[in-house]
């Protein structure tokens, strides 16, 4: 272990200044039967908020007080499944706003203890209708009394997709020395696939842009959305990909599994964008593949999968 | 009697959009395959190529999720109604 670790800094003046500048990890055994291919994982939940939202949500916030739509006496408002959420109460606690988030019933209890950790009021949406649900009920509340919100509505601010332009692009292509070939990532809001593919697309033209949807619309994938059926956000671009694929459900359970017995604790997004980086990655050779690993596995402690075994039949 | 499965969002494509689908059956399982022959299209959606409940498929009679019950083999009253909720992770609520 080196006694300092590059890029990492060792003291920041506020959690603000921690966000980004995640390390790059080689999931070396997950790469056995390939012909000569890395797979690399971005490992989003080393920000400080624990997943790759913190990015977006920092960024809307700053944009938001550069342009004076975000004041003190505003309330920050917006529509999330659980990390945005995270993200804007973690950075609203930091700076001293207050913060209502429009969320399904039904996420994960550690989701609800997170957000109440950081004082963030929850209104809750009806879980039969998804995220969905709650992106509906955040446009409502926001028409009803505009003066008294800030609703970056990360679904169409621009802003969401320049965080990962501006940031975790560049900052993979460093951590690859510009090797990379392939870049995988899940569609939620898009804002990641987009951001980052958009820029990799202007560093070389021949990188790989693969995007990773649930294969159904009823599935239990955390942060994606199945496009087809979803509402779809406005900072989407369909364009972009040069191949998107579906992942089930089942597979990304299995593989989120492996990962935590390979030493890697992540998210059931991560295990569907490894499944997607999976399927290239058998099909190239002499890849670089850099795969995002979106965030960490703490708060999917609750979920039975973890339970069931694998298709592999190696755990239990 | 006929019962009711409450359909969620996501999967009202597969229902001509309707919110709710009446069906008739003694158990939960049966309501269930009641469903998918009315919209076949649900199938895949529901189970796996085993022919089982997919294990993220959430599945509510009355309030009860049907895991703590006797799962697909739990029996059905008149008037009792099932609904299918999405799992935003898992879908413990």
């Amino acid at each position: 272990m080196p006694a300092v670790t590059q890029g990492s800094p060792r003291t920041a003046p506020s959690v603000f200044d921690l966000i980004g500048n995640t390390p790059l990890i080689r999931l070396s055994s997950f790469e056995s039967g390939l012909r000569n291919v890395e797979l690399w994982a971005k490992a989003e939940w080393r920000n400080p908020g624990g997943s790759v939202k913190d990015r977006p949500a920092a960024r809307m916030i700053l944009d938001g007080e550069r342009s004076g739509a975000l004041t003190r006496d505003k309330i920050l408002l917006d529509a999330t499944s659980g990390n945005t959420g995270i993200a804007y109460a973690m950075i609203g606690a930091a700076r001293g706003y207050r913060v209502r988030l429009c969320v399904p019933e039904n996420v994960t209890p550690e989701r609800k203890r997170i957000l109440h950790a950081f004082g963030a009021e929850i209104v809750f949406t009806d879980p039969m209708e998804g995220s969905d649900g709650a992106i509906v009920r955040a446009k409502a509340m926001y028409a009803e009394s505009p003066d008294l919100y800030f609703y970056p509505d990360q679904y169409s601010n621009p802003g969401n997709w320049k965080s990962h332009y501006d940031t975790t692009a560049p900052e993979i292509i460093e951590q690859t020395n510009g090797r990379l070939t392939h870049f995988v990532a899940g569609l939620g809001t898009s804002g990641t696939f987009v951001g980052v593919g958009r820029r990799l697309r202007e560093f070389s033209s021949s990188i790989r842009l693969i995007s990773v949807q649930p294969d159904s619309p009823l599935h239990g994938l955390e942060g994606l959305k199945h496009m087809a059926t979803a509402i779809v956000p406005a900072i989407y671009d369909p364009t972009l990909a040069d191949e998107d694929l579906g992942v089930a459900t089942e597979e990304a359970f299995d593989l989120t599994r492996r990962l935590a017995r390979a030493g890697v604790f992540v998210g059931i997004s991560s295990g569907a964008n490894l499944a997607g980086a999976l399927q290239v990655a058998r099909q190239v050779s002499d890849a670089v593949i850099v795969v995002v690993f979106c965030d960490g596995g703490e708060k999917y402690l609750s979920e039975r999968f973890w339970d069931e075994r694998g298709s592999s039949g190696a755990d239990q | 009697m006929p019962n009711t499965i409450h359909i969620p969002t996501p999967l009202r494509p597969f229902t001509d959009k309707k919110e709710s689908v009446e069906v008739s059956g003694n158990t939960v399982g049966e309501l269930l395959a009641d469903l998918t022959t009315r919209h076949e299209g649900l199938k895949r959606h529901l189970y796996a190529d085993d022919g089982k409940l997919r294990n993220f498929v959430n599945v509510y009679l009355n309030d009860e999720d049907i895991r703590y019950l006797q799962r697909e083999k739990t029996p059905v009253k008149a008037g009792d109604s099932l609904s299918i909720v999405p799992s935003v992770a898992g879908g413990v609520r």
